[in-house]
C-alpha cells in the first residue's frame, strides 16, 4: 500500500483501541522474568560456549604483537582469536570504527581478541592473561573548544538565510554566548549481547539485542563478506537501546568469530565498562549561539555554530539539528563542524543532535527573553511559524507549538514565576522556575508486516523491535482495530529477520511507521478474506466479517488466510515538514550551601499527532524527562585527555538519574491528528522528551539562583561560586 | 503473545523434576574439569545446596561463579538480570534468606544451604503476585530489563520500612517510620531504570503498600 496523499476520515478517527490506554501485552512476561533477552536463550541451540572480549588499552596506534599462549593453555579454553589473526573486517552500515581485524587501534577498548571457553569464569580468566605490545600513535589533541575556535567561520554554512551580519548590527537585543555539553552514554541496562551459531562457517544464526533487524543483518553480511540470506537474526526483547543498539557492534562480531573458531555456538555480553568505550556515545559539543531580536521579541537573526568530535568519517553530534526549523527569523546562519579525535565512536543517541542542541538554543532563548525583559513563553509564541523557516515554501504538516506553550504554562502555574532571579527562598533552598521549547523531526519510513488468520487466530509478524517503546502493544492495538478483534485475540511476533522488513526502532520513527505497516498488512488480509469468502465490500467488526446479509465469525473461519504488505510513503510528504513539538516546564530547588539541585516538579506538553497509546507514550515522555534530568545535572563521560578514553566507564562513576532524583512528573498530550504523517495520523514521541527538558531545568536553576551556567552537566562546582553568601 | 521458549523449558524442567537441571550443570562443569586437570579443579570447585523458589538444587560450582551466574547459567533462571556485574545497577537483586542482595556481588559458594527467591518464584503470567500486577497496571517499566530487580527491591523496601530499618531520609530514628514517597524513592535508588519509569514504579509500590496496610 502506498500512502500517497494526506489521510482522510478513516477507521482510526472513531477507534475502539487505537488512541486508547492499554497495558503492555508483553508486561506479564517482563514482570515475571520470562521475556527472553539475547544472552538468555538457553533454549535456542545446544552446546553454547562463553565468549569474553579483550579491549585495546591505548586510544590509537598499532598493535606490534600479542601474547596469547597463556590464554590458550588456560583451563576450559576452546579458542582464542586476536585481531592480528584476521584481516580488517569491512565496516557495517554507518560504522566508522572497525569492530575487529588488523593491527590498527582507533579507540580505547576497541576489541583486539576474543576468548571462547566452557564457562564464563574460564573465558574471563583467560582473557586476562592476554598481553599486547603497542606502538602508540602521536599525541592527540582532545581540546574541542580550541578546535571550535580554530574552525569558527570556516566552511560553507549548512543553512544560510539572508544576511545575519546586518541583522545583528541593527538588532534591539542580542545574545551571543558559548555553550558546552558533555559526552553522554546510552547506558542501557542490558549490555550489548549476542549468541551466535556460525559453527559450520556457512549459515549464521544470531540472537542479539538490536533495534534494527534488517540493517544489522545487512551489516553482518557486509562485515563477513557473506550473503545476507545466510544470516538469520532475532531480537524479540531489547533491554534498552536509545540509539546505542542501532548498529552492529562488537558483541555479535566477536561471538561470530568465536563460534567459527570453536565450531560451536558462542554467547558473549560486553562487560559494563566496554559499553562506555567499546560502543557508541553522544559526542560532546561546543556551541556558539547568537540571537538577534527586534524590541517586540521577533527574531531577526539566528546564528548557531557548533562542533563535536568523531572518528574520521563519522557524523558527530550535530547540535544545530533543530535550529533551521524551530523559530521564525529574518536571517539565519547554521554550521556544524566535525573534529576528528581518536575517541570511541560518536554516533546516534536518542534525538541525535537536538538533545544537545536544545541546551544551547533554548538556554539562549531564555537569555534573550531576559535581555528583552520579556516572558520566555511569550518570546517563543511571537516567534512561532507555520512554515519551515529555512525553506518558507514548505509548510509544517501540523504545528501546535503555541498550544503547547499556552497549555503547559497554564497547567504548570507559570504566572507565579518571578522574572527576577533569586527571589524565592524556602529555608536553605532557592526556588526557581524555568521552561524551554522542544522540536524534533518525525521521519516516517517504509514498513512491512505479515498478517495471518489461522483457525480464527490473528498473528502479526514483522521484524519491528520493541525496545521498551511499546511496539508489541501499539501494533496489536492497530491489528485488532483493523480486523474488528479484541487485543487478546492478536498474537504478535516481532524482531526476527524471517519476518517482513519494518521501519525498525530509531529516530522516533518506529511507532508511526510500523503501525502503518501493520495497517497495510491487515487491509490486505481483509481483502484476502473477502475474496475467498466471496464477500463483496466486507466489513470487520465485533469479531465478524460482514457483507450484506452474510456474516461469519473470524473465529470460525477454517484454514489459513495470509497477506503480506508494506506501507510505502509517497513523494507528497516532501511538500511538508513533519515535526513534533513540546513545551517543558520545571521547578527546581537549589541548596544555597551545597548547590545541590532538585527538580521538584515538571510539566511537559506534547504535540505529536495522534497518541497511539497514552499509557506507553506517557512512559516514553517521563522516561525522556528522567534521562534529561540525569543529562543536565550529572551525566558526563569524563575524558582522560592524556590517554584518550572515558574514565568513568561504569554505573558508579557515570551518574544517571535514580529514583531519589525524580519527583513529580506530568505529561499533557494535545492529542491532535496529523493526516500527512501516516494513515493513523500519528507521529513519534520517543525523542521529544529529551529535547529541551535539560534546558528547562537549566533555566529554572538560573531563575532560582541568578547563576547562569552554560557548561553542562550543571554540577555543583559550576554553581557554588555564584551562590549568595550564607546568612 | 506466544509463550517464550524459556517459559516452556521451565515448565518441562518442573515436570521432570530438578534432578535434570542439576545433572546438566554438573555435566558442564565436569567437562571443564577434564580440561583443567582434576587436581587443580577439585580445589576450584565446591558442592553446594541451594534452595531456589522452594526447590533444592545440589550443584557443583566454580568458586569464582557468582550467585547471579549460577541462577542464570546453571539453573536457567534468567529472570534475574546482569546489568553491570559490579553491584551498581540493581538488576540482579534477588532475595536470599528473606533479605535483598545484589546477586552479582556474592559468590555462589557462600550460599551453601541458603534459600533464594528469584522473580520466577514471585509469580508467572496468569498468576502474578500483587507487585508484579501493579507494575503492569502502572506501566512501571519499558524495556523490562531492570524490572525483576525493581520488583524484588520493591517487596524488600516495604518490609524494611515496616521492620523499622532507617534510611538516609528517615528524620526521626525513634519514631515509627512512615511509608512515604521519599522513603520509597531513597530505598529504591540502588535499582537503576534507564528507561526512566521511576514515577510509575513509585505509584505501583505505593499502591501495593497501601493495599497491604
Amino acid at each position: 500500500m502506498e500512502f500517497n496523499e494526506p489521510a482522510g476520515q478513516n477507521l482510526f478517527d472513531n477507534a475502539r483501541l487505537v488512541g486508547k490506554p492499554a497495558a503492555r501485552i508483553d508486561g506479564p512476561l517482563k514482570v515475571s522474568g520470562l521475556a527472553p533477552y539475547a544472552y538468555e536463550r538457553h533454549d535456542v541451540v545446544e552446546g553454547q560456549l562463553y565468549g569474553y572480549p579483550v579491549g585495546a588499552t591505548i586510544s590509537h596506534g598499532r598493535i606490534l604483537s600479542m601474547d596469547v599462549e597463556a590464554a590458550r593453555a588456560a583451563p576450559g579454553v576452546r579458542a582464542v582469536v586476536t585481531t592480528l589473526d584476521i584481516a580488517p573486517l569491512a565496516l557495517g552500515m554507518l560504522n566508522v570504527a572497525r569492530l575487529f581485524g588488523g593491527d590498527e587501534v582507533q579507540h580505547y577498548h576497541q576489541a583486539i581478541a576474543v576468548v571462547v571457553a566452557d564457562s564464563f569464569e574460564q573465558a574471563r580468566a583467560a582473557a586476562g592473561l592476554i598481553t599486547a605490545e603497542y606502538a602508540t600513535g602521536d599525541a592527540a589533541d582532545f581540546d574541542l573548544h580550541a578546535a571550535f575556535e580554530r574552525l569558527q567561520g570556516s566552511g560553507d554554512p549548512d543553512t544560510l538565510v539572508g544576511d545575519v551580519d546586518t541583522a545583528f548590527r541593527s538588532a534591539a537585543a542580542v545574545v551571543d554566548q558559548m555553550y558546552h555539553t558533555a559526552s553522554i552514554s546510552h547506558a542501557a541496562m542490558e549490555p550489548h549481547a549476542s549468541i551466535v551459531d556460525w559453527s559450520d562457517g556457512e549459515r549464521m544464526r544470531v540472537w542479539t539485542s538490536n533495534q534494527m533487524i534488517n540493517w544489522t543483518r545487512g551489516s553482518i553480511a557486509t562485515t563477513f563478506g557473506i550473503d545476507p540470506e545466510l544470516v538469520q537474526l532475532e531480537s524479540p526483547y531489547v533491554g534498552g537501546g536509545f540509539g546505542g543498539k542501532l548498529w552492529l557492534r562488537a558483541d555479535a562480531v566477536l561471538a561470530a568469530i568465536g563460534s567459527r573458531a570453536a565450531g560451536a555456538p558462542v554467547k558473549l555480553a560486553l562487560p559494563r565498562p566496554f559499553v562506555m568505550n567499546n560502543t557508541t556515545h553522544r559526542a560532546a559539543t561546543v556551541q556558539r549561539v547568537r540571537l538577534a531580536a527586534a524590541s517586540d521579541g521577533r527574531l531577526t537573526g539566528i546564528w548557531h555554530e557548533a562542533a563535536s568530535h568523531s572518528l574520521p568519517g563519522g557524523r558527530g553530534e550535530n547540535a544545530t539539528a533543530q535550529t533551521p526549523y524551530f523559530y521564525a527569523t529574518d536571517t539565519m546562519r547554521v554550521k556544524h563542524h566535525i573534529v576528528a579525535m581518536p575517541l570511541p565512536e560518536a554516533s546516534d543517541m536518542r534525538a541525535p543532535g537536538e538533545a544537545s542542541g536544545h541546551m544551547g538554543l533554548e538556554v539562549a532563548m531564555d537569555e534573550l527573553a531576559e535581555a528583552l525583559e520579556m516572558d520566555p513563553v511569550q518570546l517563543r509564541i511571537v516567534n512561532d511559524t507555520q512554515v519551515n523557516p529555512s525553506e518558507p515554501s514548505q509548510p509544517f504538516s501540523e504545528r501546535n507549538y503555541v498550544a503547547c506553550l499556552e497549555t503547559g504554562a497554564e497547567a504548570f502555574g507559570w504566572s507565579d514565576r518571578s522574572a527576577t532571579p533569586g527571589q524565592r527562598r524556602e529555608g536553605q533552598w532557592l526556588i526557581g522556575m524555568g521552561m524551554a521549547g522542544a522540536y524534533r523531526g518525525t521521519p516516517v519510513r517504509p514498513s512491512g508486516a505479515r498478517a495471518i488468520l489461522e483457525n480464527g487466530r490473528l498473528i502479526i509478524e514483522t521484524d519491528m523491535t520493541d525496545i521498551g517503546t511499546g511496539s508489541y502493544t501499539v501494533l496489536a492495538q492497530t491489528a485488532a482495530e483493523v480486523m474488528g478483534l479484541t487485543l487478546d485475540e492478536v498474537e504478535m511476533r516481532l524482531g526476527n529477520s524471517l519476518y517482513p522488513v519494518s521501519s525498525g526502532s530509531g529516530g522516533q520513527f518506529g511507532a508511526a511507521s510500523s503501525t502503518a505497516g501493520v495497517y497495510a498488512a491487515c487491509m490486505a488480509l481483509r481483502g484476502e478474506i473477502g475474496e475467498r469468502l466471496g464477500y463483496d465490500a466486507p466489513e470487520f467488526s465485533d469479531g465478524l466479517v460482514v457483507s450484506g446479509d452474510s456474516s461469519q465469525a473470524l473465529a470460525d473461519l477454517q484454514g489459513r488466510f495470509e497477506a503480506v504488505d508494506e506501507m510505502t510513503i509517497g513523494n507528497f510528504q516532501d511538500n511538508y515538514l513533519l515535526a513534533t513539538f513540546g513545551a517543558h516546564f520545571a521547578e527546581v530547588a537549589v541548596h544555597i550551601a551545597t548547590g545541590e539541585t532538585r527538580v521538584r516538579r515538571m510539566v511537559s506538553t506534547i504535540d505529536a499527532g495522534r497518541i497511539l497509546n497514552p499509557t506507553t507514550a506517557r512512559s516514553q515522555l517521563i522516561g525522556g524527562m528522567t534521562m534529561s534530568i540525569g543529562g543536565v545535572l550529572s551525566e558526563e563521560m569524563a575524558l582522560d585527555t592524556g590517554r584518550g578514553y572515558f574514565v568513568n566507564h561504569d554505573l558508579a562513576g557515570y551518574e544517571v538519574a535514580v529514583h531519589a532524583d525524580i519527583l513529580d512528573q506530568e505529561v499533557i498530550f494535545l492529542d491532535t491528528a496529523d493526516a500527512v504523517a501516516t494513515p493513523l495520523k500519528a507521529k513519534g514521541v520517543g525523542e521529544l522528551g529529551v529535547c529541551g527538558v535539560g534546558a528547562a531545568v537549566a533555566n529554572a536553576v538560573y531563575n532560582a539562583t541568578g547563576v547562569r551556567v552554560r557548561d553542562f552537566p550543571l554540577t555543583l562546582d559550576r554553581l557554588l561560586g555564584g551562590l549568595p553568601e550564607l546568612a | 503473545m506466544p509463550p517464550p521458549i524459556e517459559f516452556e523449558l521451565r515448565r518441562r524442567t518442573l515436570l521432570a523434576g530438578t534432578a535434570a537441571v542439576a545433572a546438566a550443570s554438573v555435566a558442564r562443569l565436569a567437562h571443564a574439569q577434564e580440561q583443567a586437570g582434576s587436581a587443580a579443579s577439585a580445589q576450584q570447585q565446591s558442592d553446594i545446596a541451594l534452595t531456589v523458589n522452594g526447590t533444592e538444587h545440589r550443584i557443583t560450582v566454580d568458586n569464582r561463579t557468582t550467585l547471579l551466574d549460577v541462577l542464570r547459567e546453571d539453573l536457567h533462571l534468567t529472570g534475574t538480570k546482569k546489568g553491570c556485574d559490579h553491584g551498581q545497577c540493581g538488576a540482579c537483586t534477588c532475595s536470599v534468606n528473606g533479605e535483598r542482595i545484589n546477586s552479582c556481588l556474592s559468590l555462589a559458594v557462600l550460599h551453601d544451604g541458603d534459600d533464594v527467591t528469584t522473580i520466577e518464584g514471585r509469580g508467572a503470567p496468569g498468576q502474578l503476585d500483587p507487585m508484579q500486577a501493579a507494575f503492569v497496571s502502572h506501566d512501571a517499566f519499558q524495556c523490562g530489563y531492570c524490572t525483576p530487580g525493581q520488583i524484588q527491591s520493591a517487596h524488600a523496601v516495604i518490609g524494611e520500612i515496616r521492620a523499622g530499618i532507617p534510611s538516609h531520609v528517615t528524620s526521626d530514628l525513634t519514631a515509627v517510620i512512615e511509608l512515604t514517597e521519599a522513603e520509597i524513592r531513597e530505598r529504591m535508588s540502588g535499582n537503576i531504570c534507564r528507561c526512566g519509569a521511576y514515577s510509575n514504579i513509585l505509584a505501583a509500590i505505593t499502591e501495593v503498600a497501601e493495599d497491604q496496610a
